[in-house]
């Protein structure tokens, strides 16, 4: 998101904060207030796509971004849901959004929302069609098939897995470039980007495994599908959960002067901290050409730590920033990061980075795979530790890209992990430390310690290739330069 | 009970605070911020003034004199007693477009370690990319303080027309600095001249000039860059080489052969920067690429016709025989193959040779 963008979702949220009393009654006003909101969040979902290579394609990614919303929603709702009322009005304004975007083609010289020109809108009407085709035949077999669910998760983590995986993308990239009958030669695994699709995903896939285990409440279409694609965490979260969301959304909510002040600060930190702070770390911050052209080990270590600290305040800025547009709305988003770079070791610094994340791979994937590694008697506690660590971390890891550098990083931090556990257990049975001073020290070492070792690790996260991170790490002993 | 601060206070608060710090801003505006830096302090000094626009070079344009010349190393090198201190003066291809520091002529000069008038040379590359006497003027009006001991000018044909005067970005966005110059040396040009970008009130406020602050701001972060890796220049694999095959036109800046050139030329400017030193100057004529491809005898490169260039030859011989400033020709001295992507830029051998021509030059002068 760009500060146009950021400018306007402000301005957006705070008309929606504002919507005037005087309605029939309150129930009314927030319904309006969750259409409002979901017609926002589908125009956002097309104004903030980057532009895409391919003919159209910054048109037809974000529609499927609304189609596999749609999906989940049907399938996962009581049957005959879809006849209620504010379910129609949901589907209307979604539906109606796609169609308003799409027709700017015949309105506006050039593109308004969308960054190149739309399809035309008989093709659009053609998508509609397929769309509901493709929907009524999933929803019945959901129905009748209770696989459905686990197979719209499958779908879920393949294209998530194409999007992450450089190989899989162009390739992809090549296969519609020859569809449409574009020059192959210029595709590239970045043509496809899918803004947010990685944050769209875990909340879906939340959705399906809640409805699945029986514990998802009852949604209607607006709220669910203004959860999944809720304008200020569209592009870097947090990943709320559903039923924490739609509770805020069901709330009576009118704008107060307090929460402006407390929204306005909010978001004055989190621009500063990405615009500013973040922005100007980039210019110095680790890449890939760095690597050999700085000359001195002290040179090295400075731009790495440009790097560690850039990565957090451009993602805690952002984060400051959805936290703040949402809570102008009456949404309070979960927070995302509680000063991770001041923990003493290495479990906590994961419970205070990319919190919502951390969270959601736990409850979906770190407990029941614990659980069921349990069940292997034979194998000793110290190797399920190890292997559910390693496990969870590589998921981490792919989930930000399918890279052999991510897999470097997620053992770097998996390994960290069970070594810091195993320490902690020695620590605790072998020796105490009484003395204030002793415990200040140590949790000062502790803390500086987990910085470097989190610091290490960006090595990999930031650079493109193994072989270039270990001439970063040559670089940083001192060994090459 | 705590008083809880009320949106329109806070909001109040906020826009008369920005206000007034936009008028504080305007009233800094008689402090140059740009000679506030890092460089020379905590990043060494550049070897050459910040240029650029790729980000991949860690370097940027602006159009901030005091900015520039606090970024230089000059000015952050004190004087010393043996020390024979030799400003360059000139376009980008005294700055050194495609060339690292080390390549260029100021550090090739400096590689050959020449001593002169009994004392260690020391070059100081005062280029800058743009072609305009009036810019290398204004450059050269504000090195003075740094006590050359030689200045070497080197020009070529493009940067005398008049119209070439006002129009470099540094000398339009600097209308004071051209205030001053054309008032001090009665320069025949205009200091209202559209051209030159005057800013009103409201364009001096820091709404207005957040670019401007932002970019000196960048300036000093890649000072780190700079620090860090000796890269100030984007330097691309593959670059479009120096046009050779040219169109039948024989016309200078829509001047016509028939006509007088000398007519079309500031020399009144090159007349100022000879007035305002009190060291030696030695005035060179580039070298310039002579191509032998399509109508090249009709052209000599992209820039220049035959005639212009030829005319120009004769009128900057007379103009240094009669005022007795020391001259070097050396239009013809680098092959063609030993130009890069302009008629105008040299390669490594090529900035070698004219190296070479000029510190036999300075050597020459003091014997």
């Amino acid at each position: 998101m760009g500060l146009t963008q950021i400018g306007a979702s402000i301005l957006a949220a705070l008309l929606v904060g504002a919507l005037p009393k005087g309605h029939r009654d309150d129930v009314t006003r927030g319904a309006i207030r969750v259409y409002f909101l979901l017609a926002l969040s589908v125009l956002a979902v097309y104004w903030f796509q980057p532009a895409v290579p391919l003919r159209s394609f910054d048109f037809w990614i974000p529609s499927l971004s609304l189609v596999l919303v749609i999906l989940t929603w049907f399938i996962t709702a009581q049957a005959g849901a879809w006849k209620s009322r504010q379910n129609i009005i949901g589907l209307s304004i979604i539906v109606g959004g796609v169609a308003l975007v799409d027709i700017t083609r015949y309105i506006f010289p050039d593109p308004f929302i969308t960054t190149t020109t739309t399809p035309r809108l008989i093709i659009v009407l053609g998508f509609f069609a397929l769309t509901a085709l493709a929907i009524s035949t999933f929803t019945i077999l959901s129905r009748r098939i209770a696989f459905t669910l686990s197979l719209a998760i499958i779908l879920l983590i393949s294209i998530l897995l194409i999007l992450k995986s450089p190989f899989l993308s162009l390739q992809t990239s090549i296969l519609f470039r020859t569809l449409i009958n574009r020059p192959i030669e210029s595709a590239s695994a970045l043509e496809l980007r899918w803004l947010g699709f990685s944050y769209i995903t875990f909340r879906l896939i939340h959705v399906l495994r809640d409805k699945q285990t029986g514990r998802l409440p009852e949604l209607t279409l607006p709220e669910f599908a203004t959860y999944v694609v809720f304008f200020p965490s569209l592009s870097a979260g947090p990943i709320d959960r559903v039923e924490r969301f739609a509770t805020d959304l069901k709330k009576d909510f009118a704008l107060t002067q307090d929460e402006t002040l407390l929204a306005g600060q909010r978001i004055a930190i989190g621009l500063f901290k990405k615009f500013v702070v973040a922005d100007a770390l980039a210019l110095i911050a680790l890449n890939d050409a760095l690597v050999t052209q700085v000359r001195t080990t002290g040179w090295m270590w400075i731009i790495l730590y440009a790097y560690t600290f850039q990565i957090y305040f451009d993602f805690s800025g952002y984060t400051d920033i959805a936290i703040g547009i949402a809570r102008l709305v009456g949404i309070k988003l979960p927070e995302n990061f509680a000063s991770p770079y001041t923990k003493p070791n290495l479990t906590q610094f994961w419970n205070s980075w990319h919190i919502t994340l951390t969270q959601w791979i736990r409850s979906y994937f770190f407990n029941p795979f614990n659980r069921w590694i349990r069940g292997y008697k034979s194998l000793p506690a110290w190797t399920i530790l190890l292997i559910g660590q390693l496990a969870t971390m590589f998921l981490i890891g792919l989930w930000h890209g399918v890279t052999v550098n991510f897999i470097l990083w997620s053992t770097w931090h998996g390994l960290g992990l069970f070594l810091q556990n195993r320490w902690s257990d020695f620590a605790k049975t072998s020796f105490s430390v009484t003395s204030p001073r002793m415990q200040t020290a140590m949790q000062i070492g502790g803390i500086l310690l987990t910085f470097h070792f989190v610091a290490l690790g960006w090595v990999f996260f930031a650079l493109s290739d193994p072989s270039l991170s270990w001439q970063v790490f040559l670089a940083l002993s001192g060994v090459s330069r | 009970m705590q008083n809880k601060p009320r949106l329109f206070v806070v909001l109040l608060k906020a826009t008369l605070l920005l206000v007034l710090f936009n008028f504080a801003f305007i009233l800094m505006g008689i402090f140059p911020l740009g000679k506030l830096s890092l460089y020379n302090r905590v990043f060494p000094g550049r070897e050459r003034f910040p240029f650029g626009e790729s980000q991949k070079g860690y370097n940027l344009s602006l159009f901030n004199l005091d900015a520039m010349f606090a970024s230089h190393v000059l000015v952050g090198t004190p004087k010393a007693s043996d020390e024979y201190r030799v400003f360059l003066i000139g376009d980008s291809s005294v700055w050194g477009t495609l060339l690292t520091p080390e390549q260029n002529l100021a550090g090739q000069l400096n590689a050959s370690e020449i001593n002169a008038c009994g004392k260690t040379v020391h070059s100081y590359n005062l280029g800058y990319p743009y072609i305009s006497l009036l810019q290398e003027l204004m450059i050269l009006n504000e090195a003075l303080q740094y006590q050359p001991d030689m200045v070497i000018w080197l020009t070529t044909l493009e940067s005398f027309p008049h119209d070439k005067q006002l129009t470099a970005p540094l000398v339009a966005n600097s209308p004071e600095r051209v205030k001053q110059l054309i008032e001090k040396y009665q320069l025949p040009l205009d200091p209202n001249d559209p051209a030159l970008n005057h800013a009103s009130t409201l364009e001096q406020t820091f709404v207005s000039r957040r670019r401007a602050v932002a970019d000196l701001l960048r300036l000093q972060i890649y000072g780190a860059l700079w620090s860090a890796t000796g890269i100030d220049q984007f330097y691309p694999e593959n670059y479009e080489r120096a046009q050779t095959d040219f169109e039948a036109d024989d016309t200078f800046h829509e001047i016509k052969p028939t006509a007088s050139l000398q007519d079309h030329l500031s020399l009144n400017i090159l007349d100022a920067g000879m007035n305002i030193i009190d060291v030696p100057m030695i005035l060179v004529n580039e070298p310039i690429l002579i191509s032998d491809g399509v109508n090249g005898d009709i052209r000599y490169n992209f820039f220049y016709p035959r005639w212009a260039f030829d005319q120009y030859r004769l009128i900057l011989d007379e103009y240094t025989s009669s005022r007795g400033v020391p001259y070097l020709d050396l239009w013809d001295l680098v092959p063609m193959d030993e130009f890069t992507n302009s008629g105008v830029h040299l390669t490594p051998a090529g900035e070698s040779m004219l190296a070479e021509k000029v510190s036999d030059a300075i050597q020459n002068f003091c014997e």
